[in-house]
């Protein structure tokens, strides 16, 4: 699915240049449940950005499904995006003025899959996280544990390999938590890769494999 | 689904920003007013002038008698140099530019009377050709002097508009008789009413004319006061005015480059000047219209850079979700167009509006008729709509441009 070698990111210049990642190498299969843990200002972000093809790194090869990732402009990231990968922020990131049903259609807009096919396939993500009778709330009227359903449901929109997760806990009591753990777990029984930034112990007790960063490094990969 | 999906971005983002999507779209709506009303008025008062300024005749030239300035074959200078009846027949003859020729004769302090009436009044007499010439059109249901007329001497009278009025009121006046030095002439024709700014002898509106070989049997002038004419061509009128120097000068003898040797007010070359100076005023209207709507456009600009600050993680979020960069500069450019098309649309419907009014209050007086008769030409509309849509174009792309080239990452991370 992944694949890593000798990955370096460096942040600023001269002498205030920071190494957020020191030579990272890394292969995550399909289907693989994994959860990624560490101290902050470990990498953990700075790593999990590069693979959701929101930062390159500096040097080092990225294979995106056997691709590199170096040699794709743009628009075509743009399209992995869109397509491959789907996000859930800790901070949900969704658009505050959008219904919960157009936060999930965004990604699709953007596919250009057309009204009448979003339509359904926004309702049955939506029913998928238990949300369907909330399609028309905003942002503002939905709970912490509602809000990351909804981002979830919109990660899923245009059926992504990928799941990429930064700390999908981090804001939500333990209950709401649980109910989104659960969600993850359902997801990965359907086939789906999933990459999971946690402190969250009942996160990482679940995955499949636990990598372990300090200061840019990996410290640890076990299964 | 792209253009739909836009207009509801846009309308959720108006709903967002009421208060400063309102203002720039009230700033554009202002400057478009003022370009559009400003030209409009500047665009009337334009055509009035002109207006007015054909109320004397449009392309003639009108020759008068002069004194020479420089000595010639013997003979010294400061001679008066006198026009005669004979010398239209000269000129026509001779010269084969000359489309439309007129003498003038004119006497003021005319006693005219009509049943108890009596005026004081300047009397002109003129060939058929004056009403082209000098623009005495006659109004409906009645005539100007025809050649019949002057051939036969016939005592008929056309009146000045005003003239008309003074003598006869409301009254029809044309088939009536009015006593002239207690002569009867027939009324032929009443003037259309007509703006004039430049004249001699008074506004045309105050004079009666009647066929030259009449006035000459009453009168008898022995030298002519003037005569008229139009070129066929008007872009040959120096070549025909040269010409008629040179007959002229053959005839009474005298250089024919001394241009004091007759006294010719040249229409023309007046208007060629006319022209200049309202072409240069259109282009300050233009210059101070355009300016108004820059300032309106830097007002769109910071709004839709502000704007384009404020959601950058906006930005950033529909980056990780897909958003490829054009769909960001679409958003963006579209927004900018949408509200100087939203902001000229209601400018161009308020100048409308106030033109309109003007226009349906229809002012009356000396200063009004110049100045309160705003025209709205293509021109005006079509220079409005370009500055307009120029400025919401870089109003857009500029803050589009940097929305677009952050990196998602770092779009993201801006709180």
């Amino acid at each position: 699915m992944i694949k890593m070698k000798n990955i370096k990111k460096i942040y600023g210049v001269g002498s205030a240049q920071v190494e957020a990642l020191k030579d990272i190498s890394l292969q995550v299969d399909k289907n693989e449940f994994v959860g990624m843990i560490g101290p902050s200002g470990s990498g953990k972000s700075t790593l999990m950005n590069i693979i959701g093809c929101l930062d390159v790194p500096t040097t080092g090869e990225y294979f995106f499904e056997g691709e590199s990732v170096k040699s794709f402009n743009h628009n075509q990231l743009a399209e992995i995006r869109n397509e491959k990968i789907g996000f859930v922020f800790q901070s949900f990131n969704l658009l505050p003025y959008a219904t919960a049903f157009e936060n999930v259609e965004i990604p699709m807009i953007f596919k250009g899959v057309r009204a009448k096919n979003r339509r359904a396939r926004v309702m049955e993500l939506l029913d998928r996280v238990g949300l369907a009778p909330r399609a028309d709330h905003k942002p503002n009227e939905l709970s912490g544990g509602e809000m990351q359903r909804v981002a979830i449901a919109r990660a899923l929109a245009n059926n992504p390999s990928l799941i990429l997760a930064d700390e999908p806990t981090g804001n939500l009591d333990t209950k709401s938590g649980d109910e989104i753990l659960a969600i993850f777990e359902s997801l990965w029984k359907q086939g789906h890769t999933l990459v999971v930034i946690t402190h969250n112990p009942n996160i990482s007790g679940r995955a499949q494999r636990i990598i372990k960063l300090k200061d840019g490094m990996i410290e640890n990969n076990r299964t | 689904m792209k253009v739909l999906f836009l207009f509801r971005l846009f309308y959720r983002e108006l709903k967002r920003q009421k208060k400063r999507i309102s203002l720039t779209i009230f700033a554009l709506a202002w400057g478009t007013f003022s370009i559009v009303v400003l030209l409009a008025f500047g665009e009337g008062l334009k055509r009035q002038m002109i207006k007015s300024t054909h109320g004397l005749g449009q392309g003639i030239c009108i020759v008068g008698s002069g004194q020479t300035t420089k000595p010639y074959r013997g003979l010294g200078k400061g001679r008066v140099i006198m026009l005669h009846e004979e010398d239209i027949e000269l000129l026509q003859s001779r010269i084969s530019g000359i489309e439309l020729i007129s003498p003038e004769g004119d006497r003021s302090r005319n006693n005219m009377t009509y049943e108890r009436k009596s005026l004081t009044e300047r009397v002109i007499g003129v060939f058929p050709d004056f009403e082209d010439l000098r623009g005495y059109f006659p109004q409906r249901g009645s005539r100007f002097i025809n050649s019949q007329d002057l051939k036969n001497k016939k005592r008929v009278i056309f009146l000045g508009t005003e003239l008309k009025k003074r003598l006869f009121g409301e009254e029809e006046a044309v088939g009536k008789t009015v006593m002239i030095n207690s002569v009867p002439f027939l009324v032929i024709g009443v003037m259309l009413n007509k703006m004039q700014n430049s004249m001699y002898n008074g506004p045309d509106v105050d004079k009666a004319a009647m066929p030259f070989s009449t006035y000459q049997t009453i009168y008898g002038d022995k030298y002519l006061r003037r005569l008229i004419y139009r070129p066929k061509d008007l872009s040959q009128a120096e070549t025909v005015k040269k010409e008629v120097y040179k007959v002229m000068s053959q005839k009474y003898k005298f250089d024919p480059t001394d241009a004091q040797a007759l006294s010719v007010w040249d229409t023309i070359e007046e208007e060629k000047l006319m022209e200049n100076i309202f072409l240069g005023m259109k282009i300050f209207m233009g210059i101070i219209g355009s300016l108004t709507l820059i300032v309106a456009g830097v007002g769109v600009a910071n709004i839709m850079y502000v704007s384009a600050r404020k959601r950058t993680k906006e930005i950033g979020i529909k980056m990780a979700l897909g958003a490829k960069k054009r769909y960001v500069l679409l958003q963006f450019i579209s927004e900018a167009l949408m509200i100087a098309f939203i902001g000229g649309a209601f400018g161009i419907l308020l100048s409308f509006i106030i033109i309109g009014l003007v226009q349906a209050l229809n002012f009356k007086g000396q200063v009004a008729d110049i100045l309160a008769h705003p025209v709205i030409s293509l021109d005006i509309m079509i220079l409005t709509a370009l500055i307009l849509g120029v400025i919401g174009f870089l109003a857009g792309i500029f803050p589009a441009r940097k929305a677009a080239s952050a990196k998602p990452v770092e779009a993201l991370r801006y709180e």
